[in-house]
């Protein structure tokens, strides 16, 4: 055994780890049925690895033999400290016969664990405060540090709430499993309100490194695809609608220096076609349906967008209609905002700066900058130099991601010219 | 595992229905616990007295004292209780869903310990 082979393994580890960790997790949880049992079962199983495969060469299926690694490990802590607990030795025994190794198995019921990890964290009986984080840490492997500064809030707390929700699971029986087809209707909801949050997280530069972000949004979409062959409904359609849709942009919405571009500067040859048609296609199919949620409505307002060969040539009736809509089903001031930016493209500055005074003066959206830099955006363009510096300087007080404040401070700069 | 149900209702409510319309919920509370007696999902259930029926005990430094009434005053009163042994929260959550007070009472699903109080 050379060097060379042993770094080799550890790359490879490394690459592993990042690709199979969630689904190694997911799978031990369904066999070992208990969230702590199963992390460190997951460790364990790692630094086996680390330590067998550099000298005896990589498995032909890695993911099959960490969760078989991690099984027995877990097996046999239980009987080492059974010793103590007598009750532990039972457990062991109790899992080894109900459950099989997973190298003994043929065919890997691959996405289901996933699924069933996702539902379990998004249980509607574990408060809402808990889901995304659990889902966030769970699922998509990221630290309770990067979620605190996600939400803005300490470690401590996100751990805590972390931990109430695993105690809740363990305690008062929440099952590992994903609901029967007549309850999922009611239960996907909570489901798709996480998956697109995780999107958001990934997509909107709120943390972490561009990578990680990137990680993140496709995590989110994968998990869209899978939801929607497990349930064919028109607003799971929407949601991995919209989230394609969004993602096609990617690449054109920050430029080389990180700095945020906005849609009708976005250069559309670097849009993501393929994406991009996928999108349509199934918004198209959520509409057919018409039984019309808020995801396709969203997604719908997407792909007018996407469907223009140019900003000037966006249809802004359309997208106006479609906010009307959105309102209807789902009354939200972020809503009436964007429907003001749309109305102000159709008829003109002055018109959105009526709608978006009259939002601000109703108060809830005092402290969201981007109401503060909409109207900024509205008094520049009508002439009304010190009305938008204000506004902008307000936005900039209230705005917390780094390449939006680049953006505000960059506008601020050009009105002082 | 076992799990009561603590069935919350106000009694005003309760009371406010025409006596045929609380006569059917109660025939239908009836042999649904019936039901899940026979799959047997059912330990113990009983509707209760209302709250003006309910007394208070304390006992501290020895002395025992009672109050009349319940121990907090709230909007929902505790109407009654279903003890269930099923395999999970799920099925829990499905029974509780299912009886007749959950339309206008609510139904408080709580996990019962197995190994005594101190665990």
């Amino acid at each position: 055994m050379n060097d060379d082979t042993s770094t080799r393994a550890r790359v490879k580890i490394d690459e592993v780890f990042r690709s199979e960790s969630r689904q190694v997790l997911a799978t031990l949880i369904r066999l070992l049925g208990v969230f702590d049992t199963a992390e460190e079962a997951l460790q364990e199983a790692f630094a086996v690895a680390l330590e067998q495969w550099p000298r005896e060469g990589i498995p032909a299926n890695p993911r099959a033999w960490l969760v078989s690694t991690g099984r027995f490990k877990a097996i046999d802590g239980m009987r080492r400290r059974a010793r103590y607990d007598a009750s532990l030795n039972e457990l062991a025994t109790h899992i080894e016969s109900t459950t099989s190794d997973p190298l003994e198995q043929t065919d890997e019921p691959i996405e289901d664990d996933r699924l069933r990890l996702i539902f379990t964290c998004c249980h509607p009986a574990l408060s809402q405060d808990a889901q995304l984080p659990m889902t966030l840490r769970e699922v998509c492997n990221l630290t309770t540090e990067e979620i605190a500064r996600a939400f803005l809030s300490k470690p401590t707390t996100i751990a805590q709430r972390i931990v109430r929700a695993k105690a809740k699971i363990r305690d008062a029986r929440i099952p590992y499993e994903v609901p029967p087809p007549s309850e999922l209707p009611e239960r996907i909801e909570a489901v798709l309100r996480v998956v697109y949050l995780v999107f958001n997280e990934g997509y909107s530069a709120s943390f972490g490194t561009s990578l990680t972000r990137a990680d993140l949004s496709g995590e989110a979409i994968r998990q869209g695809r899978v939801l929607l062959q497990l349930l064919p409904e028109p607003e799971v359609m929407g949601l991995l609608a919209l989230m394609l849709l969004h993602e096609s942009r990617r690449q054109s919405r920050t430029s080389a220096n990180g700095d945020l571009v906005l849609l009708e500067q976005q250069d559309r040859s670097l849009w993501n076609h393929d994406l991009v048609k996928e999108g349509i296609t199934l918004v198209e199919r959520a509409l057919a349906s018409k039984r019309i949620g808020p995801y396709t409505l969203q997604a719908a307002i997407a792909a007018v967008h996407a469907e223009a060969p140019s900003a000037g040539e966006t249809d802004w009736a359309q997208i106006v209609a479609l906010y009307d809509l959105l309102l209807q089903t789902e009354p939200s001031p972020i809503i009436e905002l964007n429907r003001a930016v749309a109305i102000a493209m159709r008829d003109g500055p002055a018109k959105g700066l009526e709608l978006v005074d009259a939002l601000l003066e109703r108060g809830e959206l005092a402290q969201y900058h981007l109401a503060h830099a909409t109207r900024a955006d509205f008094c520049r363009r009508l002439g009304r130099k010190a009305d938008a510096r204000a506004s902008y300087e307000r936005a900039l007080a209230l705005a917390k991601q780094e390449p939006e404040r680049r953006f505000l401070e960059k506008r601020l700069e050009e009105l002082l010219d | 595992m076992k799990y009561l149900c603590l069935v919350y209702l106000e009694e005003k409510v309760l009371n406010a229905f025409p006596s045929h319309e609380r006569r059917a919920i109660s025939d239908e509370a009836m042999s649904y616990c019936e039901k899940l007696k026979k799959a047997g999902q059912l330990l113990a259930a009983s509707p209760l007295h209302p709250v003006e029926t309910a007394t208070t005990v304390r006992v501290r430094e020895g002395k025992t004292s009672t109050t009349d009434g319940p121990f907090a005053e709230t909007k929902e009163q505790l109407g009654g209780f279903l003890m269930i042994d099923v395999p999970d929260l799920n099925d829990a959550i499905r029974i509780a869903a299912q009886f007749p007070a959950a339309r206008f009472g609510s139904v408080e699903v709580r996990p019962m310990k197995e190994l005594g109080c101190a665990d």
